[in-house]
């Protein structure tokens, strides 16, 4: 029985031999891509349940930000008197730029339980459910533009030609966020803490990016704080050509890329060698 | 011709720890206190089973025994902590009922949804829509939110969705429990036409009467071992027997007449 070689039984047929091992990054890919039709399904999943029984329907995330953003311009201009010139656009870019990190990063951290009950019955690569996460993420990032524009028009701000640098911006953050992905839903497998604890380190770390704030008025002492930080390098990124009208410097692409691979190459890979364990959980 | 699914002498082991921790902060300090021990659980024990292609095959044995471990293993969910699992041919489980649906959305969204979780592109699930939906007869409720069925209503799309998708190997498990006698039937028409066409099909259930109608063999799984397997008709019958209190003949080192 165990002569039985899968070589032996014809090409066409799909064969699973529980002791063949190739390279697990690369069988997780090809999974992957097979369930991209599962990929789709579940961003639009998501996104009909949100919008089905409300109102307002989709028009929430692009309400969302924009009360945020009148909060905060209150406060950070009037109350602080931030010299920031034409704020609302300078906390908006910021804003959605955030949003589509911290939500498809705890979302992903979340997919581990959310999808167990279905996924220890059936086969699925699990890095399904975090494509999902990142893609219903990008979906709203894209929704969330409306606003933006919308403040734009409004202010009388310019829309910069460096506009067309943002899709690159954002296949960085995407690259970014994925990788976060992978790293906290292997995490979430091991530890059902790890899911909460995110959301208060999320709520900390944005804080720490110069969101709200500019990275100028931190003081000098601090900062390496900003420098330690990969979210400012990839804030800089996304911003600078909505804000500052001018392309990121080819030096802040480097290192923004080069951190986004590094966190989503080694994500990728320690995810998909502790794939096989996730059907232990319980 | 290989077998359709070889389980050779396999065994699966989940790490319990002795006290569960689930969080990293529980963990850290027990780490730290060297205070971390774990039990090990045999979910199955040196099970070998071999079912050709073409063969319908019932497994019975109490909750708990290893049935859906068993199933989670040919369905390559996870993997055997000792021996080696092949299996030939596409593998569809039947979901237990509503796993998987969405109750907001429509009969036709979960259609897609549900093709998609087997593994199918969706140009592939939109031609076969019509086709599941017929089966199903729920032409008229297609577009209605599945929290709107009756629970007969959801077992049929469930069920025409995972025979639709024309698997070589089916797995069922406690799927057909529910809906009315119309409905039973013609699973079991469908499980029948399933075998006439050469497939594997792999089928738990409680109900005995079930799986002598719809298997001609039959394995008994009990408390992680494979202890009896034969024709459907001796081994539910010895399992009935046993399940009722009468002294059966297990294999040595297994308690007798033991249930919970």
């Amino acid at each position: 029985m165990s002569a039985t070689s899968p070589a032996a039984v014809g090409r066409t047929r799909v064969v699973y031999d529980s002791t063949e091992h190739r390279s697990r990054a690369f069988e997780e890919a090809r999974a992957l891509w097979k369930y991209r039709g599962l990929v789709h399904e579940l961003i639009i999943r998501d996104i009909k349940v949100r919008y089905k029984r409300s109102v307002l329907g989709i028009v929430w995330t692009m309400l969302a930000p924009l009360l945020n953003m009148v909060a905060l311009t209150l406060v950070f201009s009037t109350i602080l008197k931030q010299q920031i010139t034409n704020y609302p656009v300078f906390f908006m870019a910021g804003a959605i730029f955030w949003a589509f990190f911290s939500q498809s990063t705890s979302s992903a951290a979340a997919q581990t339980q959310d999808s167990n009950e279905i996924a220890k019955r059936i086969y699925i690569p699990r890095s399904v459910f975090v494509a999902s996460a990142v893609g219903v993420g990008l979906v709203n990032l894209a929704l969330s533009i409306v606003p933006l524009v919308l403040i734009l028009l409004v202010t009388g701000f310019p829309i910069h030609p460096t506009w067309a640098f943002v899709p690159v911006a954002v296949a960085i953050e995407t690259l970014f966020a994925a990788g976060m992905g992978f790293w906290l839903f292997t995490f979430a497998s091991r530890f059902s803490d790890i899911r909460e604890m995110y959301l208060v380190i999320v709520q900390t770390w944005f804080f720490l990016t110069p969101i709200v704030y500019h990275p100028a008025i931190v003081p000098a002492k601090f900062r390496f704080a900003l420098w330690l930080n990969p979210l400012y390098y990839l804030i800089q990124t996304f911003r600078k050509p909505i804000y500052d009208g001018v392309l990121p410097s080819p030096g802040l692409v480097a290192v923004s890329t080069a951190i986004s691979l590094v966190v989503f190459v080694s994500g990728w890979i320690y995810f998909s060698n502790r794939a096989e364990r996730f059907a232990f959980l319980s | 011709m290989p077998p359709a699914i070889s389980v050779d002498r396999v065994s699966v082991r989940y790490r319990i720890p002795r006290e569960r921790i689930g969080s990293l902060k529980e963990y850290a300090i027990r780490k730290m206190k060297r205070r971390l021990f774990f039990d090990e659980f045999e979910a199955l024990r040196d099970v070998s089973l071999e079912v050709d292609a073409g063969e319908t095959v019932g497994v019975v044995g109490r909750n708990g025994a290893g049935k859906s471990t068993l199933f989670r293993l040919i369905a390559r969910v996870m993997p055997p902590s000792v021996g080696r699992v092949v299996v030939i041919g596409k593998v569809a489980p039947l979901l237990e009922l509503g796993l998987g649906f969405h109750s907001e959305l429509t009969g036709r969204e979960n259609i897609m949804l549900q093709g998609t979780l087997l593994g199918f592109s969706r140009a592939e699930m939109r031609r076969r829509t019509p086709r599941i939906v017929e089966w199903a007869e729920l032409e008229e409720f297609i577009d209605a939110p599945i929290r709107t069925y009756s629970t007969g209503m959801a077992a049929r799309l469930a069920f025409s969705v995972a025979t639709d998708v024309d698997p070589e190997i089916l797995l069922v498990d406690e799927a057909l429990a529910v809906g009315d006698e119309g409905f039973q039937l013609k699973c079991h028409q469908r499980i029948e036409e399933f075998r006439k066409a050469g497939k594997t099909v792999l089928f738990v259930s409680h109900a005995l009467t079930q799986v002598r109608e719809n298997c001609r063999r039959a394995v008994w799984i009990h408390e992680g071992r494979l202890v009896r397997d034969g024709d459907a008709v001796s081994v539910t019958e010895l399992y009935h027997r046993w399940s009722v209190g009468e002294s059966v003949a297990l294999p040595q080192g297994l308690v007798e007449g033991t249930r919970t």
